[in-house]
């Protein structure tokens, strides 16, 4: 089997500080990884690298594209590399606001990216706006309705299925659960997980949560001063962790 | 008349702004930016319009400016005013009779010919301005053809109005490749953009000026279960009688009567000199 | 079906002095398919460990860790999840699911995960949960807010639902009453038949004599007492 994301020797760097280094792991379909880390560790430097949102300085991202199979991300062209981010590719940003247009309503949120890939059919975008706002547990009747008037919860869920709605095989999340209420976190995650399953999908989700990664993702990279420190199966790291940071992590987290 | 150059501009100017109309000509519906230069009149008052006609006006040209179709309004009357001081060339009121014609918000009803060029003012020539407002991700949505925006206006239109409710600045695609806001012309005049005359754009505070050829392909974005409309408003004229021709409304008492006139008033009065009548000049008549 | 062989397990407390723990020595086991063995010793000896290490949740410091031919103590994260998607079970005492999620989908997850087509893999998790005696109007309801022995039952549903060749359970029958201890003993008898092989802890020594064919002391693999 071919790995959906090849990550081979990742860095980036600002100045002569280092942002990311040294970071490899191959991503199979299907797979859910997560990147955790504190604050500044360099995890979501990494994501935006591997999304195409900062130039790594070197390194290879190879993505097994549909058509032409596995290519590198890094060197392809511009509009080749948009075109990824508008089909193949999703990223679902902590903040709601900076992954919607809080002025366009519900449905054309939803349907950018369909009319973004040449969709020009009304009623056909509307209708599959409808079904993604039911499949991200949105009532149907606030397809007009702007981002404005929803709940934080509603938000990310409307991000969720604004980036899902083209069939992407692999989606990037940067703290997707960030800045919720536990409940609402809960029903996000419930959400997550079945979309992935049913979709197939292919994840990769950068949190500080540890309680996130455990229910959301199979593999897990612990990141600390933009290296590696640690990785393995999910449960493996948090119930055994290798590496003294993790162990610190891992023993840092509050018991309910 | 020697306190200025021909048409105000200085030569070094015109050449500037004569390269960035090729270039324009050259890439249909591209934005080509220019050093739009400070005119004695406000901006969004045609400053754009104004420099690209002083650019393109030779002595030999009959020079008409409309505003809204009309030839008399304030704007019209002093950007033709200006020329008439700074560049002594002949005016006129006649459509047929102009070599260039400066307009803003309209295109004039009369089929314009190959020897004419007509100039639109225009106040946001970005068309995705509304929904993206970085001018980097603009051009780089341009440049990669990355469109899908525009027709998200389009949905959100549908969306709250039941109908494509955008009834002027209509966005239109030029040549198969650019997407160009024709500048605030009602829909009813879209069809008209693809015409035999050469038409230029021209934004003064925005330092953008862009062209469609003669004979080039303009299509009007729209989905496919509702499809692009001319509309107007659905009365003859009232004083000619006209029914394919864009109609202003007018307000005539307090008691909220109301009277329907061509917009294009060189266009009215033609037909009104044909013997054409309409249901208030009928009135005059009986 | 299980084997270990030579299994060695510290842990190392880096932020308390980097001390060193050694937890397990030599280990080394066989479990062929059809039987099931039981794992004994004072609380604290390592069975749990054991069972984890067999699971790939921790890490083998050294030696070969075998199940169904794959060596779980080298393998990589996906080989593991595969796994125990496809080989391994376990039926650990904590039920640890998505809140929210109703009971009957956390049951049938495990066959969905192996693309049993959705509603066939609900009819299995409805049966599983009726033969378990869960009520089932609690059916469309979390197991997060069920009582002790509902949630051991669930879990032992979940780890039931698909029919693993191998299977560890940590305790299945604790905090149960008799009646519904004999159908969970039953479950393990039904998978032994069909030639699973089974690895199990059970304090209950009733039921460890009616399922189990061989008891392991895991005391002989404590570190200094081995030799």
């Amino acid at each position: 089997m071919t790995p959906l994301l090849q990550v081979k020797d990742i860095e980036k760097r600002y100045g002569t500080r280092i942002g990311c280094s040294g970071v490899s792991f191959d991503l199979y379909p299907g797979e859910v990884m997560g990147i955790v880390g504190e604050s500044g560790s360099g995890k979501s430097t990494l994501l935006n690298c591997l999304a195409g949102h900062l130039e790594p300085d070197a390194g290879q991202v190879i993505f097994d594209t549909r058509a032409d199979g596995p290519v590198d991300t890094v060197t392809m062209s511009e509009p080749e590399r948009r075109m990824l981010g508008r089909t193949d590719w999703a990223f679902v940003h902590q903040h709601a606001r900076d992954g919607l247009r809080m002025s366009v309503s519900a449905g054309g949120n939803i349907g950018e990216r369909l009319m973004a890939v040449g969709d020009c059919h009304y009623g056909q975008i509307r209708d599959r706006a409808i079904d993604w706002l039911g499949r991200v547990e949105i009532d149907g009747s606030r397809v007009d309705d702007r981002p404005t008037a929803f709940s934080g919860g509603m938000q990310q869920r409307l991000q969720i299925a604004r980036n899902l709605v083209t069939g992407p095989r692999l989606v990037f999340m940067d703290e997707p659960t960030g800045g919720l209420d536990v409940s609402v976190q809960a029903r996000l995650l419930d959400l997550l997980r079945g979309l992935v399953r049913e979709m197939g999908l292919s994840a990769i989700i950068v949190t500080h949560d540890l309680a996130v990664v455990r229910l959301l993702a199979d593999r897990l990279m612990v990141m600390k001063d933009g290296y590696v420190v640690e990785a393995g199966l999910t449960d493996q790291v948090l119930d055994d962790p290798q590496h003294a940071y993790t162990q610190l992590l891992v023993s840092s987290v509050l018991q309910v | 008349m020697s306190e200025y150059n021909f048409a105000y501009l200085d030569e070094q100017t015109k050449r500037m702004i004569r390269r960035a109309i090729l270039k324009g000509l050259a890439v249909p519906g591209y934005q080509v930016p220019f050093a739009s230069r400070e005119m004695p009149m406000p901006y969004g008052w045609g400053t754009g319009g104004v420099q690209v006609s002083a650019a393109t006006l030779t002595p030999d040209d009959t020079f008409k400016v409309i505003d809204q179709g009309a030839d008399d309004t304030t704007n019209a009357v002093s950007i033709r005013k200006f020329f008439e001081n700074t560049a002594g060339v002949e005016t006129t009121e006649e459509t047929e009779k102009a070599s260039l014609i400066q307009t803003r918000h309209r295109i004039p009803e009369a089929k314009l010919r190959e020897d004419q060029i007509i100039v639109y003012q225009v106040p946001i020539p970005e068309p995705l301005r509304f929904l993206e407002p970085r001018e980097t991700e603009t051009r780089k949505m341009h440049s990669l053809e990355e469109y899908g925006l525009m027709h998200v206006k389009l949905y959100e239109d549908i969306s709250q109005h039941g109908a494509i409710s955008t009834s002027y600045a209509y966005p239109v695609k030029v040549s198969g490749r650019y997407v160009m806001d024709p500048s605030p012309i009602p829909k009813f005049d879209n069809p008209k953009l693809e015409m035999d005359a050469i038409q230029l754009f021209g934004a003064g505070r925005e330092q953008r000026i862009y062209a469609v050829p003669p004979h080039t392909k303009v299509v009007s974005l729209d989905f496919e279960d509702y499809p692009f409309e001319a509309t107007k408003a659905d009365h003859p004229c009232d004083l000619c009688g006209a029914e394919d021709s864009y109609l202003d409304e007018v307000i005539t008492d307090d008691a909220g009567s109301r009277m329907f006139v061509c917009s294009d008033t060189d266009y009215c009065r033609c037909r009104r000199e044909a013997g054409h009548t309409g249901r208030m000049t009928k009135d005059v008549a009986a | 079906m299980i084997e270990l062989i030579g299994v060695n397990k510290s842990f190392t407390l880096h932020n308390q002095g980097s001390a060193v723990i050694p937890v397990m020595e030599g280990a080394t086991l066989r479990v062929s398919p059809g039987e099931c063995v039981a794992l004994t010793g004072a609380s604290g000896a390592g069975k749990s460990t054991l069972m984890r290490v067999i699971y790939g949740n921790y890490l083998a410091a050294s030696g070969q860790v075998l199940v169904g031919g794959l060596d779980v103590a080298q393998a990589e994260p996906r080989q593991i999840l595969a796994l125990r998607r496809d080989t391994l079970g376990y039926v650990s005492q904590f039920l640890r699911v998505v809140p929210r999620v109703p009971t009957l989908e956390v049951v049938a997850e495990p066959l969905l995960a192996i693309g049993t087509e959705k509603q066939a893999a609900l009819d299995r998790a409805a049966a599983l949960l009726a033969r378990l005696n869960i009520p089932e109007r609690l059916w469309q309801l979390s197991p997060t807010t069920f009582s002790g022995g509902e949630q051991q039952r669930v879990n032992i549903a979940r780890g039931f639902a698909h029919t693993y060749p191998a299977m560890l359970l940590d305790e299945p029958t604790a905090s149960l009453d008799a009646q519904n201890r004999d159908i969970v003993l039953s479950l393990i008898e039904r998978a032994k038949e069909r030639g699973a092989a089974i690895v199990g802890i059970f304090h209950d020594v009733e039921a460890r004599n009616r399922v189990c064919d061989r008891e392991i002391d895991v005391s002989g693999f404590t570190p200094g007492k081995a030799a």
